[in-house]
């Protein structure tokens, strides 16, 4: 396992002081996502305008990984329709369990595609996927 | 002083001997399972192979057999922790089963309304959600024993919440996470003094030290046989038998009973009133061989060795400014266990950086997320040792640690 895969620059950027860890003065959801087994801890808040996600942030306690994951999520997310960010889900998850390895498939994730090696990595998986369950909780 | 060469004793372990990620393994979570020698393999695979049938039921010699390896290993075990008799030694499939049988059994029977249940605030999961149960099912109450800042209970502590309304304290011997060795003699003294019985969960103490069931005093004890070389899915429980005969059996149905008719039945004598069902002779097996194995290096020799190995670690550990340890600072009370943080790191990210270097250990709550509240942390890093681990393993473990915040962009 080579740990350059998975510390990456962006994912240790993201993991520190993220822009987006705040709360929204007005939340229309808010959603609380949680690994029991290991206690990462986070809850995702949105606020939508007609159909599409105006603005979106998180808090909570959790590893690099899951918070990388977190962060980056939200960045792609903001000023998307709720159809869009969850196909986005979809996608990320399927990268996660390696169904999906295409990359034209995967541009859309953006980011995002940082975190594919985590599938390399079976222990880490639901910690890079936590915040992305959490989504799809609010707009499924 | 200890006497023996790890050198010889691992190659009695072929787990050992591998590379993860390229590196060689260095297993640091011996308090999560251990490794299982050479011999403890062969005794299970000669039971299937020559000796496996149904105990307790046949005629045939295959049965006898099969009855022998399951009752020469309970005769061991009773010698192993110097129980008064076989009857007072139940076999479970691990130490939650154990502890769970306990509360349901005894707890759910003999506690009553009004009376106190007392733990200690780093008892793992396994002995505190039965008590929970069996406090809110007999509107019984929960309180607990807090520690000081090194993880120690202080005697003020346990006389201030042992009362005579306690009917039961239930506490580890070993922290899971601290490796805080706790003064579980003393407890058990001044319990029985205020009319309370006593449950010790040993899973992380037995496998380490020698335990003597009889001086203790001990009401129950309770521990697993894959943290002690022996294989998963084999518990131990040591009652007094004058508690046990007055208690209902946990699990019913075949092996357990005496006669059954259609609407009554009466339960076998002790030991066999608790072991429903076709019992795991091969686990059994297993155990036996594991004990003699430890008995034959000496569990003074494990403990003995096992307080340089953690020594050592210790130290070089206080060493590193940026990482915050758990439990005592020093040897005092201390067993293999050390549970840290590393500033500006996750555990969990710890865990999988260490994991790139060959080094096994373990991140999160430690099933003990009451200690977790107490201590104010979410998750802590653990390494846990055994006897089968080397100084040299703990040279390259500290030296890992220290290219952690590398990886994460904070510090050198």
């Amino acid at each position: 396992m080579d740990l350059n895969t998975i510390y990456t620059e962006l994912i240790i950027q993201h993991s520190q002081n993220s822009h987006n860890k705040r709360q929204l003065p007005i939340a229309d959801f808010k959603e609380r996502g949680h690994n029991p087994s290991c206690g990462d801890d986070i809850t995702l808040e949105i606020k939508l305008r007609d159909n599409i996600i105006e603005d979106a942030s998180y808090t909570g306690v959790g590893c690099a990984i899951s918070q990388a994951s977190t962060s980056i999520m939200i960045d792609l997310i903001k000023g998307k329709s709720k159809e869009e960010a969850l196909d986005m889900v979809e996608t990320f998850l399927a990268m996660i369990k390696k169904d999906i390895t295409d990359e034209e498939e995967l541009e859309k994730l953006e980011d995002a595609i940082a975190m594919k090696n985590i599938s390399n990595m079976p222990a880490r998986v639901k910690c890079a996927v936590l915040a992305w369950h959490t989504l799809k909780e609010i707009i499924k | 002083m200890y006497n023996f060469d790890v050198n010889n004793i691992r190659r009695d372990f072929p787990i050992l001997n591998q590379k993860i990620n390229d590196q060689p393994l260095i297993y640091l979570d011996s308090g999560a399972t251990a490794h299982k020698p050479n011999i403890v393999l062969e005794e299970i695979k000669k039971y299937y192979e020559i000796k496996n049938a149904n105990p307790h039921r046949g005629a045939y010699q295959l049965s006898v057999l099969s009855t022998e390896v399951y009752e020469n290993t309970r005769e061991l075990v009773r010698g192993f922790i110097n129980a008064k008799s076989t009857k007072e030694i139940i076999f479970t499939k691990n130490t939650t089963e154990s502890l769970n049988l306990i509360a349901f059994s005894y707890g759910m029977n003999f506690i009553k309304e009004g009376d106190e249940i007392v733990l200690l605030i780093a008892n793992h999961h396994s002995n505190i959600v039965p008590w929970q149960q069996v406090a809110k099912t007999k509107r019984a109450h929960l309180k607990y024993m807090y520690l000081d800042d090194e993880g120690r209970l202080t005697e003020d502590e346990m006389k201030e919440k042992i009362s005579p309304k306690t009917k039961l304290v239930s506490l580890c011997d070993v922290s899971n996470v601290l490796g805080t060795v706790y003064p579980v003699k003393s407890v058990i003294d001044y319990a029985h003094k205020m009319g309370a019985i006593v449950v010790v969960d040993g899973a992380q103490g037995l496998p380490h030290r020698k335990v003597d069931v009889t001086e203790l005093d001990a009401d129950f004890y309770a521990f697993s046989a894959h943290k002690m070389l022996g294989p998963m899915g084999f518990g131990v429980l040591y009652g007094k038998e004058e508690l046990l005969n007055e208690m209902p059996p946990f699990l019913t149905g075949g092996n357990m009973i005496e006669y059954v008719s259609e609407e009554e039945t009466t339960f076998a004598e002790l030991p066999y009133k608790f072991e429903a069902g076709t019992q795991n002779v091969s686990g059994a097996a297993g155990l036996a061989a594991a004990i003699n194995y430890l008995n034959e290096i000496g569990m003074d020799n494990i403990t003995a060795y096992e307080k340089d190995l953690t020594a050592y670690a210790l130290n070089k550990l206080l060493e590193i400014d940026y990482l915050k340890i758990y439990g005592p600072k020093t040897m005092k009370d201390r067993g293999g266990v050390i549970s840290f943080t590393v500033e500006g790191a996750h555990p969990h990210d710890v865990a999988s950086i260490l994991d790139a270097y060959g080094v096994a250990i373990r991140s999160g709550h430690h099933c003990a997320r009451p200690l977790m509240n107490f201590l104010g942390v979410a998750a802590t890093s653990r390494a846990s040792f055994y006897f089968y681990n080397t100084f040299e393993e703990i040279d390259v473990f500290v030296d890992s640690i220290k290219k952690v915040r590398k990886w994460l962009g904070s510090g050198s």
